[in-house]
């Protein structure tokens, strides 16, 4: 794997006429997890969208790309908000898609120890329809980890999870992304504030960072005090935006 | 039950059958009751098999290619949105032309035997097949085609991998309607210029007034007909659980 690049996004964002994101600039540092959080409608997926290259669509006025000059086509990894998984392929198949478009050998015993990870171990032979909505979306983050890419853009990962779920599913990832640059959308104050290494807030105003210094490597424990802080802290700056 | 369902339609049409031709006092060689064109089907049971033989035949192979042929197109146009564009408009024409008209001609081209049949029933199914196909090809959800792109795979590779398989429930509807239009090819073909087949065999009977042994045949036509799609249907429902069954 390449060294993970830093990302950085300077402009405005438009789609037949209406802005969906922006005039704005942020960064995300190489090899560190950033949270983005904001109310709905800010452009938050938008921005993921410009660094995964799928912006056909839509009009970027202004850059979205690696801080190492080199493109980011093949280095990223997206989880969207929608799963994504291809009904008529098992778990496991789903896991190892990548492998398979790009003409290469699917490592099964790779995804196998990924399925086990997320808890589907025993469900990697099923297909998604058999899933329940939080089983599916643990298929997608097994499925991204697989794609073992240095920079991963993620659209809230763990909104359909049971708190307990969510919690184990955020220390995996945390341990299986560290590294790497990760650009984390979510609406969950208290997520952000257990995984951000730096804490983004988007609004119609702009971008606007919410301090961690001082706190703890993640994932931090979702009761320690700055964990809580952090969270109360955040709330209160969303509710004030909303 | 499922004798019920399908023996009681089948009394009551036999029963209408019966009913009209003694309510209008219908001479046999106008409209002959049903006992009489089940005696037909009796006594031509080897000559019906014969003709029955080769329609199916064309039926079949036309079925195949335009299958092939609607699948290839619908494949190319949706590879290229160029070609989709130019050629769209006439793909639509193909069938905005009557078969019937074009029969004569393929009659010409194609010979008196087989093969301006199989034209026939394959241009007859290769809009529907190629249609069905195509819409399903272009309607994937945007979401795994970006997923697939992502992931590094070029337009061909996600039209096999993503594309191709979702759209396959869309092939089969276009199949599914192909299998009823198909036995109509054939058919037309026959009547147009044919030494054997079914609809030939239609065409004789009537010129000989042998109006039972007409009708048997038009039956034999519907009742394979019927089978063609219960078969095609069977296979798309094969292929529709296989995309989701656990």
């Amino acid at each position: 794997m390449t060294p993970p690049p830093g990302l950085a996004f300077s402009g405005r964002v438009t789609a037949g006429g209406s802005v969906l994101l922006g005039p704005v600039e942020m960064q995300a540092a190489a090899g560190r997890w950033t949270c983005l959080l904001g109310p709905s409608g800010t452009g938050k997926s938008t921005l993921l969208h410009c660094f995964a290259g799928l912006a056909e669509a839509l009009t970027l006025d202004g850059r979205a790309e690696a801080q190492d000059d080199r493109p980011l086509q093949g280095r990223v990894a997206l989880m969207a908000q929608s799963d994504g998984l291809l009904p008529w392929l098992t778990v496991q198949e789903n896991v190892t898609l990548g492998a398979r478009l790009r003409r290469r050998r699917p490592d099964r015993t790779r995804a196998q120890a990924l399925l086990a990870r997320v808890g589907l171990a025993d469900l990697a032979r099923r297909k998604p329809h058999a899933l329940s909505g939080g089983q599916r979306q643990r298929a997608a983050l097994a499925r991204t980890l697989y794609e073992d890419r240095p920079v991963a853009l993620l659209d809230e990962p763990f909104s359909a999870l049971d708190v307990a779920t969510r919690a184990q599913m955020q220390d995996l990832a945390a341990s299986e992304l560290r590294g790497r640059t990760v650009l984390h959308v979510t609406h969950d104050p208290a997520e952000a504030a257990r995984l951000g290494e730096r804490i983004l807030v988007l609004t119609a105003a702009g971008i606007e960072e919410i301090g961690t210094d001082g706190a703890p490597p993640i994932p931090r424990a979702p009761d320690a005090g700055a964990t809580l802080a952090t969270t109360g802290r955040l709330t209160r700056r969303l509710l004030e935006a909303a | 039950m499922t004798a019920l369902r399908l023996g009681l339609p089948l009394l009551l049409g036999l029963a209408l059958w019966q009913g009209a031709i003694l309510a209008l006092a219908m001479p046999a060689f106008i409209l002959p009751g049903p006992l009489r064109v089940a005696e037909a089907l009796l006594a031509n049971r080897a000559l019906l098999a014969e003709h029955a033989a080769i329609t199916v035949t064309e039926v079949l192979v036309g079925l195949a290619l335009g299958a092939l042929l609607g699948w290839l197109s619908a494949t190319l146009l949706a590879l290229s949105p160029v070609a989709a564009r130019s050629l769209r408009p006439l793909l639509v024409f193909s069938q905005a032309i009557p078969v019937f008209a074009l029969a004569p001609i393929f009659t010409l081209w194609f010979g008196y035997g087989l093969g301006s049949k199989i034209a026939m029933a394959l241009l007859i199914i290769y809009f529907p097949v190629t249609s069905a196909f195509y819409d399903a090809l272009t309607a994937t959800p945007p979401a795994w085609v970006a997923q697939a792109r992502i992931m590094g795979a070029g337009p061909a590779r996600i039209l096999w991998c993503v594309r191709m398989p979702a759209a396959l429930p869309g092939l089969m509807s276009g199949l599914r309607l192909a299998a009823v239009y198909a036995p109509i090819g054939a058919i037309i073909g026959e009547w147009v210029g044919a030494s054997r087949g079914l609809g030939y065999l239609m065409l004789l009977a009537n010129g000989r007034a042998k109006i039972d042994l007409m009708f048997a045949a038009v039956l034999v036509v519907a009742v394979l007909t019927i089978l063609l799609h219960r078969a095609v249907d069977a296979l798309a429902h094969w292929v529709e659980r296989r995309q989701t069954d656990t």
